[in-house]
């Protein structure tokens, strides 16, 4: 193998339906239901994906959303703003580890 | 300022480059196997609704998405004389639009003499303004020249903000466009009860497809509301088709695969079956007759025997003529679909995943 990551991979993601297509089938289903419009807009529900496509950092995930904030009106100011926003979460979830960090560090110091 | 792709000698400026490129079928398989899976291979016109005139390639911008090739260095005008046998056609028809289109039609020397000759044909009026010529030096009169003639005018714009619009549309556009815009509400167009109609029209500024019609119309509004002031009827969603200088920035930024790959995978029946050449009659400058403006630019004319310039003009073979179909018509039938007004169908599912 040359790489894990080829960007000609994500438009070979229904090759995942070979063997088990009606597991599939029951994930495009509920994909699809989670990402039409209901209380959050399309666009709404886009710019999650792409926050959360940085905080678990997928490139598949982060060029396809990209692509779909793109179409779905969205600007780079708001795109880089849902980026921050993972960012945020994932710098804060690494700091409000520190509190485990000091419970620790209490327990073994005087 | 940027030069056309014919001002630059660039292979894009010859037809047969362009056809050669869209054409391959390395990419996407021919634009005729969906059509002719959905019954509708041969394609035929269903009427004469529209007449789009092209009056010319002479603009005062150089858009990079522009699919005309157009801008200040392009001399290919309609005369006077063409002009006449496109009134002396529409006498001959009862099509209720006339759609003028350029490059910047009103820098077309014999514009206001149309305009007038149209209008006395009691046809609705279609004027496609890039908005800046409105505001721009010698042409100050023509908000007002327009205004009195209640013409329609459906103006580019292809975002809300001026970041995108003039990284697609060149310096300054954005600031000038929202001159002219809300110079053209001061007049009326846009507002309530007036009669003036002010539609705007968004494009992608890259290699994307348009978001849902209502939703972006809604941002539109919103966002030129809050910060300029502006209103308007509606917004019309376009998706770029891959010809000519969008074509080249798909080639030369590596978009082109994916993007021509997209339009095809997001093929809407609905959308294929209701694609404005079946009701539209384009003429080019010079008088020769197509089935819409980007055949026009592809240099593929009507066919299959039809009367090939305006001055023949047969509305009664016209109005029923097989279409001529290529792979850049995939750029109308994506997704919801793209004409001069907008969308053609309701939403498609498209997964991005």
């Amino acid at each position: 193998m040359s790489g894990y990551y080829r960007s000609d991979d994500l438009p070979r993601f229904p090759e995942m339906g070979t063997d088990r297509p009606e597991l599939w089938e029951k994930f495009n289903h509920y994909y699809a239901a989670v990402f039409a419009e209901g209380a959050l807009t399309e666009r709404e529900k886009a710019l999650m994906a792409l926050a959360v496509s940085h905080a678990v950092q997928c490139p598949y995930c982060i060029d396809a959303y990209t692509q779909a904030c793109l179409e779905k009106g969205s600007n780079l100011e708001q795109m880089t703003e849902a980026v921050h926003v993972a960012t945020a979460i994932k710098g804060g979830a690494a700091l409000v580890h520190g509190l485990q960090m000091r419970n620790a560090a209490e327990k073994l110091t005087m | 300022m940027v030069q056309s792709l014919q001002k630059r000698n660039h292979s894009l400026a010859f037809f047969d480059e362009q056809r050669r490129i869209i054409q391959s079928e390395t990419t996407v398989k021919s634009f005729e196997r969906p059509m002719n899976e959905v019954g509708l291979s041969p394609l035929f016109a269903t009427g004469i609704q529209t007449f789009q005139i092209n009056v010319g390639k002479m603009c005062n911008q150089v858009c990079k998405h522009c699919h005309v090739d157009a801008g200040p260095d392009r001399k290919e005008i309609m005369t006077k004389e063409t002009m006449q046998h496109c009134l002396d056609a529409l006498e001959k028809t009862d099509a209720p639009i006339v759609d003028l289109t350029g490059g910047a039609p009103e820098m077309n020397p014999d514009f206001c003499w149309l305009v007038d000759q149209i209008a006395s044909l009691k046809r609705h009026l279609i004027v496609r303004s890039n908005l800046t010529i409105l505001v721009t030096k010698g042409y100050e009169n023509m908000p007002v020249f327009l205004t009195e003639r209640k013409a329609e005018i459906t103006a580019s714009l292809p975002y809300y903000l001026d970041k995108q619009t003039d990284a697609q549309r060149g310096d300054h556009v954005f600031e000038k466009s929202i001159k002219a815009l809300q110079r053209l509400n001061e007049l009326g167009y846009g507002q309530p009860d007036t009669g003036l109609i002010l539609n705007l029209v968004y494009n992608p500024v890259g290699a994307y497809l348009p978001p849902q019609q209502a939703a972006i119309e809604s941002d539109y509004k919103k966002e030129l509301g809050r910060r300029y002031g502006i209103v308007f009827n509606q917004l019309y969603t376009v998706t770029n088709m891959p010809i000519s200088r969008f074509l080249d920035f798909l080639l030369e930024s590596g978009n082109y695969d994916a993007y021509m790959r997209k339009l095809e995978g997001a093929f809407n029946p609905e959308a294929a079956k209701g694609v404005m050449c079946r009701t539209t009659l384009s003429i080019g400058w010079d008088g020769r007759l197509y089935d819409c403006d980007f055949n026009q630019m592809l240099g593929l004319p009507v066919n299959h025997n039809m009367p090939a310039h305006i001055r023949d003009f047969d509305p009664a073979r016209l109005a029923t003529r097989e279409i001529c179909i290529g792979n850049h018509c995939y750029g109308c039938t994506a997704g919801s679909g793209s004409s001069c007004t907008g969308t053609l169908a309701g939403p498609s599912e498209l997964s991005h995943l």
